[in-house]
C-alpha cells in the first residue's frame, strides 16, 4: 500500500519562523562582534589590575591605580604629546602632498595612470622594511640622504639619532609610505566629481583658485575627511616605523603609545600598565573618530539638501 | 680495522692521553682528518654511553626554541651525535635575535607546550623564573639516576654557573645556597677591548689601560686615522642592552652599583653617587668626542660590523663580537687584537659584566626528563669540545675546555691576545647587576637617560638624580622599594 505524504511535511522540521529568521541571519555578525569584544573587555579588565607576569603572586585588582599613576607620571604626558604631534604632523603633511599629487594626476591619461601606479609602490612596502631602508639611507657614514644633506651644507646631520631631528626623520618615512594612500583616495574622489559645475565655471571664466576653493574642495571634503580619518587612526597608533628606527629614542623623543605599550608588555611584562595605555589610546581614537564621522555625516546630509 | 686508533681514542677519553698526543697518534697512523673525526665521534658516543643509560628516552622527541647564533649553529651541526646517542628526535625553530625574546615571552606566557627547552640569557630568567615559566634544574642535576656521572657540573666556571642561579628574592645574591638553577650556561661573553692593530700602529697609540686613557686614545684615533673612522664603538640604542656591556663593566670596576639592597631587603637606586656621576660624565664625553655619529641607534650588530668593516678603531663590548669580526668576509679580518680592560686605574683587574647564552627548560614541557637528556648533552663536555675546536663555540663555559691546549693554540694563532684577555678577566667576570624583576624597566630607562646626556638634553648630575628618583618610585610601586 502506497503511503501518502502530506505536502510540506518533510520540510516542516527545518522551517524557521519569520520572527526568528532575522536573529538567525544576524548570528554570524553577532559572533564576529563577540570575537572582537572578548579581547577588548579582557584588556579593560587587565587595565584595572596590578598584573606583572614576573610577579604572578601580586596580581590583584587595583581599580583605577594604573590610570591614576599616569596623571602623575611626566613620561605619560610626554607619550601623549609625542603621539598627538606625530599623528597631527604626518596627517596634515600627507594630506597636503596627497591632494597636490592627486590634482596633478587628475586628468585621465596613460602617463598619469602609469605614474599613479608607480607612486603606489611605497604603500606596498612593509613599514618596518621601509624603516630599515631609510635607516640605511640616513646613516651618517654612508647613507645617500646624508650625502645629499652634506651637499647643501648639512654636515654631520644625525637624522633619527638626534633628538632635534628624530621626529622629522620618522615623519619623512611615514610620509613616504602613506602619502600614496591619501593620493589614491583623493584621486578617486576627484575623478568621480560631477563635471557640470566645472564646465559652467569654465564658460563663465571663473579663476582657477576660485574654482578650487569654492567648487573642488567643498565637493571633495567627504573624501578628504575619510582619508584623514583612516590615516589619523593609523598614525596615532604608529609602531613599526618608530620602533624599527629608534626604539622610541633618543631619550624619550619618540615614545609614542604603541612603543610604550609594547615595551611595557614584552620587555617589562607589565600587562596591567600596558593594557591601561592601550585603553587610553582606544579612548582617544574613539573620540577622534566620533568627531570625524559626525562631520562626515553632516556634510553628507548637507549634500543631500537635508540640513 | 682501526683497532689501534680506537685504543688511542679510548685512552684519550679516559684521560690517559692528551689531545696533542691523540692528534699525533692519529696522524702517524695515516688517518685523514675526516676519518679521524668520524672515529672520534663514534668513540666519544660509546664512551658517553658507557656509564649511563642514554637510551632511556629512545623514540621520544623534544622541540627547541633557538636564537640564530653561532652557538645554535654548532649545536645543530652536532645534532646527529645526540640522536645516535639517545635514539631521540630533535626538532627546532630558529628566530633572529630582534624577535627571539618576544617569541619566547609569547610562548611561555601562554603556557604553550610546544617547546621543551630554549635558549635564554640569565637576565631573562629573572622574569621567567618567578613567573613560574621555567623549571629549577637542580632537581635533575642532583638526581644521579637522571644525570650522567661524567656530566661534570663542577667543571662549569663558578662565576658563570652562579650567575644562572637565583633564589627569586629581589636583591638576592646570585648563586646563593638557596638559589634555583634557572638555566645552564652554554657560552658566555666578557666585555673588553677589541681593537684594530693596524690603525693603532698607524696613529702610534698604545692600548688604553683605564678610562682616562680610553678617552684620549679614542679621541686621537678619531682625529688621526682618517677616512671617517671613529675611535670607539659602544652600544647606544634605547634598550637594556646598552647598559650591560662595556658601560656596566667599567662602572662596576669603579665599585659602583645599580641598586642598593638594605638589610630588610628593600631596593633603592644607587646611580646618583658622586663617583657614578664622574663615571657617567667621562662615558658621555667619550661618546660625544669619539663615538659613532648615530650612536643612539647602535645595537651590538652595528658596533660589531663597524669594527669588522674598518669604520671604527676599537670597541668596548663583547669579546666574542670582536672574535667574529676577525674572521669570515670582514674587511678587517686578521687585523684585530684583544686586550683586557680595567676602567679604574686603582683596580687590580677588570670586572667584566657578562652575558650568558644559556639553556632553560620550559615548565610546560610535556616530557621534562627527555628534555633534560637534551640539556645535559648540549651542555656536556663532548659537545663543548666539538663546538670550541670545530665550530665558533666561543667562549665555552667549562674550565676544562679553556685548559684544552688545541683550543688555546687555535685562538692564539688567529686571535692575538684573546686567550690572555680571557684569563686575566675571567676571575672578575660575573653579572654585576642586582637580580630583581624590574631589570628591563630600569635598564631601559637608564639607557634613555644616557641618550639624553649624550644629546645634551640634560646635564649628567641632573639626569642621574631624575633617573634615581624615577627608579625609586617604580620600585616603590612594585613593592620592592
Amino acid at each position: 500500500m502506497a503511503s501518502v505524504t502530506q505536502p510540506g511535511a518533510r520540510t516542516r522540521g527545518f522551517r524557521i519562523s519569520k520572527r526568528v529568521l532575522p536573529y538567525v541571519l544576524s548570528l554570524p555578525a553577532l559572533l564576529v562582534c563577540i570575537g572582537i569584544l572578548i579581547p577588548f573587555f579582557s584588556a579593560v579588565v587587565y587595565s584595572f589590575q596590578r598584573y606583572r607576569l614576573s610577579q604572578p603572586w601580586a596580581r590583584q585588582f587595583n581599580w583605577g591605580e594604573n590610570y591614576l599613576n599616569f596623571f602623575t607620571d611626566p613620561g605619560f604626558w610626554n607619550t601623549l604629546r609625542v603621539s598627538l604631534l606625530y599623528a597631527g604632523t604626518t596627517v596634515i603633511l600627507e594630506l597636503l602632498l596627497g591632494l597636490g599629487i592627486a590634482l596633478l594626476l587628475q586628468r585621465r591619461s596613460t602617463v598619469n595612470n602609469f605614474i599613479s601606479i608607480m607612486l603606489l609602490l611605497p604603500l606596498m612596502t612593509a613599514p618596518a622594511l621601509a624603516a630599515l631602508m631609510w635607516k640605511l639611507m640616513t646613516n651618517p657614514g654612508f647613507g645617500i640622504l646624508s650625502y645629499f644633506a652634506s651637499l647643501i651644507g648639512l654636515e654631520n646631520f644625525r637624522w633619527a639619532s638626534s633628538p632635534d631631528t628624530a621626529l622629522l626623520t620618522v615623519v619623512l618615512v611615514d610620509i613616504w609610505v602613506y602619502t600614496p594612500f591619501i593620493m589614491i583616495l583623493l584621486l578617486a574622489g576627484l575623478r568621480s566629481l560631477p563635471t557640470q559645475p566645472f564646465e559652467a565655471a569654465a564658460l563663465d571664466g571663473v579663476p582657477r583658485t576660485f574654482v578650487f576653493f569654492r567648487i573642488t574642495l567643498p565637493m571633495l571634503t567627504p573624501y578628504i575627511l575619510t582619508a584623514t580619518l583612516f590615516r589619523l587612526l593609523d598614525s596615532i597608533q604608529q609602531f613599526d616605523i618608530i620602533y624599527a628606527m629608534t626604539q622610541g629614542g633618543p631619550g624619550d623623543t619618540l615614545t609614542v603609545f604603541q612603543v610604550e605599550a609594547y615595551l611595557n608588555f614584552f620587555q617589562s611584562t607589565n600587562v596591567g600598565r600596558s593594557a591601561a595605555l592601550l585603553i587610553i589610546l582606544w579612548a582617544i581614537t574613539y573620540a577622534l573618530s566620533n568627531v570625524f564621522i559626525k562631520n562626515w555625516l553632516r556634510l553628507r546630509e548637507r549634500a543631500r539638501g537635508e540640513a | 680495522m682501526y683497532e689501534k686508533e680506537k685504543d688511542l681514542i679510548s685512552a684519550f677519553l679516559r684521560g690517559e692521553v692528551d689531545r696533542r698526543g691523540l692528534l699525533k697518534g692519529l696522524g702517524a697512523a695515516g688517518l685523514t682528518a675526516g676519518t679521524a673525526g668520524t672515529l672520534f665521534n663514534m668513540m666519544s658516543t660509546e664512551a658517553l654511553a658507557a656509564d649511563f643509560d642514554w637510551k632511556a628516552h629512545s623514540g621520544k622527541s623534544v622541540k627547541l626554541l633557538l636564537n640564530k647564533h653561532p652557538y645554535a649553529d654548532a649545536m645543530i651541526a652536532n645534532l646527529r651525535a645526540f640522536k645516535d646517542l639517545t635514539g631521540m628526535e630533535v626538532t627546532y625553530d630558529v628566530f633572529p635575535e630582534d624577535v627571539y625574546f618576544d617569541k619566547v615571552t609569547a610562548a611561555l606566557s601562554s603556557s604553550s607546550t610546544e617547546y621543551d627547552a630554549f635558549m635564554t640569557g640569565a637576565y631573562m630568567t629573572w622574569t621567567y623564573g618567578p613567573a613560574g615559566w621555567i623549571t629549577d634544574l637542580n632537581e635533575w642535576i642532583k638526581d644521579a639516576s637522571k644525570t650522567n656521572p661524567q656530566y661534570g657540573w663542577d667543571d662549569f666556571l663558578p662565576g658563570v654557573k652562579a650567575s644562572c642561579a637565583w633564589n627569586g628574592q629581589p636583591g638576592g645574591a646570585l648563586g646563593s645556597e638557596d638559589a634555583k638553577q634557572w638555566c645552564i650556561p652554554w657560552g658566555y661573553e666578557q666585555n673588553n677591548l677589541s681593537y684594530n692593530k693596524e690603525m693603532f700602529d698607524k696613529v702610534g697609540v698604545g692600548v688604553p689601560k683605564n678610562l682616562d686613557e680610553l678617552l684620549t686614545t679614542a679621541a686621537k684615533l678619531t682625529k688621526d686615522v682618517g677616512g671617517g673612522v671613529y675611535g670607539i664603538g659602544v652600544r647606544g640604542s634605547r634598550s637594556w642592552a646598552t647598559i650591560h656591556p662595556g658601560f656596566l663593566s667599567g662602572y662596576a670596576n669603579f665599585g659602583q652599583k645599580d641598586l642598593n639592597v638594605s638589610a630588610d631587603g628593600k631596593l633603592s637606586a644607587a646611580m646618583n653617587t658622586p663617583e657614578s656621576k664622574a663615571f657617567h660624565a667621562k662615558w658621555v664625553q667619550m661618546i660625544q668626542e669619539s663615538g659613532p655619529k648615530d650612536w643612539s641607534t647602535y645595537t651590538w650588530y652595528q658596533v660589531g660590523t663597524d669594527l669588522g668593516a674598518g669604520a671604527s678603531a676599537m670597541i668596548y663590548d663583547a669579546d666574542i663580537l670582536g672574535y667574529f669580526m676577525n674572521g669570515g668576509d670582514n674587511k678587517m679580518a686578521g687585523k684585530l687584537a684583544y686586550a683586557p680592560f680595567a676602567a679604574n686605574p686603582a683596580a687590580s683587574a677588570p670586572t667584566p659584566n657578562i652575558w650568558i647564552w644559556s639553556l632553560s627548560m620550559s615548565n610546560f614541557s610535556k616530557d621534562k626528563d627527555a628534555a633534560w637528556y637534551f640539556l645535559q648533552w648540549a651542555s656536556g663536555l663532548e659537545h663543548a669540545i666539538f663546538g670550541a675546536t670545530k665550530m665558533d663555540f666561543v667562549n665555552p663555559v667549562r674550565a676544562s675546555v679553556w685548559k684544552d691546549e688545541i683550543f688555546r693554540e687555535r685562538l692564539k694563532k688567529s686571535y692575538p691576545g684573546y686567550v690572555e684577555m680571557h684569563d686575566i678577566s675571567a676571575p672578575g667576570a660575573k653579572i654585576h647587576f642586582t637580580a630583581q624583576p624590574l631589570f628591563f624597566d630600569l635598564t631601559t630607562e637608564w639607557a634613555a637617560t644616557l641618550q639624553k646626556m649624550v644629546a645634551k638634553e640634560v646635564p649628567v648630575d641632573e639626569g642621574l638624580d631624575k633617573l634615581a628618583e624615577s627608579i625609586n618610585r617604580q620600585l616603590a610601586e612594585a613593592g620592592l622599594g
